[in-house]
């Protein structure tokens, strides 16, 4: 069974708002219709977003980093807005694992948004139904697209690559060795809702050289291992001048 | 959470249409058994179903202002088999159904005798149809309750205090308004009914203090540490993405002080629970106006819907956590 997924590194974002933006100019011009916004040049701008980029600070200063923080809707493998949900407007897609809501169907009872203890649906005032990410569904599977292109808009337009997107549930895939490799976490565990989306913590960024990297290890000649070394006194121009 | 009015509305009136109708049948129970006198059929139970109907119609129309999308509201009875919401759906017309029902044999006095129980006495037609809305009265209590009480992040909601509140606070402003009408009605079931008022009331009271003390105990179980993974003790968030306001900052807070929401609580410990049982006691004592018992239920009802505000208010959704600040 395949679980669609996207997993955030936290340790490479850098708080652009790109995702935010792409998924915003993605999904409002999409066959849904748009995420409609209220105010937008007014005193209290508002609107539908599927994407958010926050900031938090850790630690006490002066030992403090800044922790930018993508959230959108995690795609939980037991979502616990789909089964509250009255009129069945709120599904999970069984052959890709992809949480959305049918917006035809919804009445826009607002109950779906309670059960999620992420706070990843957003009401949308003007078309008075739930909405959320939908991972850009309606870019994955388009024949018409280049397979660079089948993927979400947000992945696409972080600069810094820190949004890896595939199939968690495939132990090959990027995402997978990614989760595994860099130990990748889900939000808000306690609540059991397995999030498919990970997260990738902040790591300690040190340069790492293997032995073999210094000196070739595949050289049959061991010509590197050969190289005389130049006496102390002599003229040395690098490693030119000792041949 | 936010208050929405309209769920403040459906809850309360559904809960007095429900209770009001238990009240009648109640009545209807004990005079089977000859325990109280009978009634009229005509000018009690039938006008009675009447009032507990215009109360269930009221809720109704108040549950469809909660709807962004009304006109698709029939879709919402399918989902009945993982949904609270939609089994509330369901069985909410359903009763109001039983209701008209039961108000129209009492109308015509079409009563024709179904079973006879070994004692002699008689169940007749009226009576087959309320046990079923007897029945379907509990199960709209349930189903209201359960809304709310299966949100185990909810921790505020998530128990079964919830529930009983549902049925105990409904029950009492039912059997209040059941004594106002008798006043009207049957001046000879005022104490009966005030009797019973007093009774679910304070049980009323004590699991509603209950879930009060309990709410007042829970910790939290998500922390901004678990919301965003990071073990540190010391997290503070500095923006939450934007400057203006989204649905997660209209729908998840309630925007009052702390202060506003303890005089609430204080305000519909005494208009809710202790001003109509002051009340409803001068029923019992037979020196009863019914201007004084007319507002006992105004009183009594004002005063739950100023514990739905407070039960909404009071629930602290998690993903408050996401959004602190704005920077």
């Amino acid at each position: 069974m395949t679980q669609l997924a996207l997993v955030i590194d936290l340790n490479v974002c850098v708080g652009c708002h790109a995702c935010v933006t792409s998924c915003k100019e993605w999904n409002t011009s999409g066959a849904a219709g748009p995420m409609v916004d209220q105010n937008p040049y007014g005193k209290d701008p508002t609107g539908t977003f599927f994407n958010r980029v926050q900031t938090f600070e850790v630690g006490e200063f002066p030992n403090t980093e800044t922790v930018h923080f993508p959230k959108s809707c995690l795609h939980c493998e037991d979502p616990p807005c789909v089964p509250v949900c009255p009129t069945g407007a709120s599904y999970k897609r069984k052959e890709d694992g992809i949480v959305l809501v049918d917006y035809d169907k919804c009445i826009g009872c607002k109950y779906c948004s309670w059960a999620c203890p992420y706070g990843m649906r957003e009401f949308d005032e003007a078309q008075k139904v739930m909405k959320k990410c939908t991972l850009c569904v309606d870019r994955l599977y388009d024949p018409q697209m280049t397979e660079e292109e089948r993927r979400p808009a947000c992945v696409r337009a972080c600069p810094t690559s820190a949004r890896l997107y595939g199939d968690i549930h495939d132990p090959e895939s990027a995402v997978s060795h990614a989760i595994r490799e860099a130990g990748g976490y889900q939000l808000m565990p306690e609540w059991g809702a397995s999030p498919a989306n990970h997260y990738l913590p902040r790591r300690k960024t040190t340069l790492r050289l293997r032995h073999d990297e210094i000196e070739r290890a595949d050289n049959p000649l061991k010509v590197d291992g050969l190289l005389p070394k130049p006496g102390k006194s002599e003229p040395s121009l690098d490693d030119v001048t000792t041949w | 959470m936010h208050p929405a009015f309209s769920v403040i509305f459906l809850t309360t009136l559904i809960g007095v249409g429900q209770g009001l109708f238990l009240a009648l049948f109640t009545a209807q129970t004990y005079a089977l058994f000859d325990l109280l006198p009978q009634q009229d059929s005509h000018a009690f139970y039938a006008h009675g179903s009447i009032l507990a109907l215009l109360f269930l119609i009221g809720g109704l129309i108040a549950s469809f202002f909660h709807l962004g999308r009304p006109e698709r509201a029939w879709r919402s009875a399918t989902q009945w088999r993982t949904s609270w919401l939609s089994r509330e759906v369901i069985v909410l017309p359903a009763f109001m159904g039983m209701v008209f029902l039961y108000g129209l044999a009492h109308f015509f006095e079409c009563k024709p005798v179904l079973a006879t129980l070994p004692s002699g006495i008689a169940i007749d037609l009226t009576v087959v149809i309320g046990t079923i809305a007897w029945l379907l009265a509990f199960a709209l209590y349930v189903c209201t309750g359960m809304i709310y009480a299966c949100l185990r992040f909810l921790r505020e909601w998530y128990s079964s205090l919830t529930v009983i509140n549902y049925i105990l606070l409904g029950g009492a402003s039912g059997f209040t308004l059941a004594t106002v009408f008798a006043a009207v009605a049957a001046p000879e079931l005022v104490r009966f009914f005030a009797g019973w008022a007093i009774i679910i009331t304070l049980l009323g009271l004590v699991s509603r203090v209950a879930s009060l003390i309990r709410n007042a105990r829970l910790k939290p179980k998500s922390t901004l540490q678990t919301a965003i993974g990071i073990k540190h003790p010391k997290i503070v968030q500095k923006t939450q993405g934007f400057m203006g306001g989204s649905f997660n900052t209209r729908e998840f807070f309630h925007g009052r002080s702390a202060a506003f929401l303890r005089s609430i609580k204080w305000i519909f410990l005494l208009t809710a629970f202790v001003v109509p049982v002051l009340l409803l006691a001068t029923g019992l004592s037979g020196v009863a106006a019914t201007e004084l018992l007319l507002l006992a239920f105004v009183v009594q009802y004002l005063g739950l819907m100023a514990e739905r505000w407070f039960f909404f208010a009071q629930a602290n959704h998690p993903q408050n956590l996401y959004y602190q600040a704005i920077g």
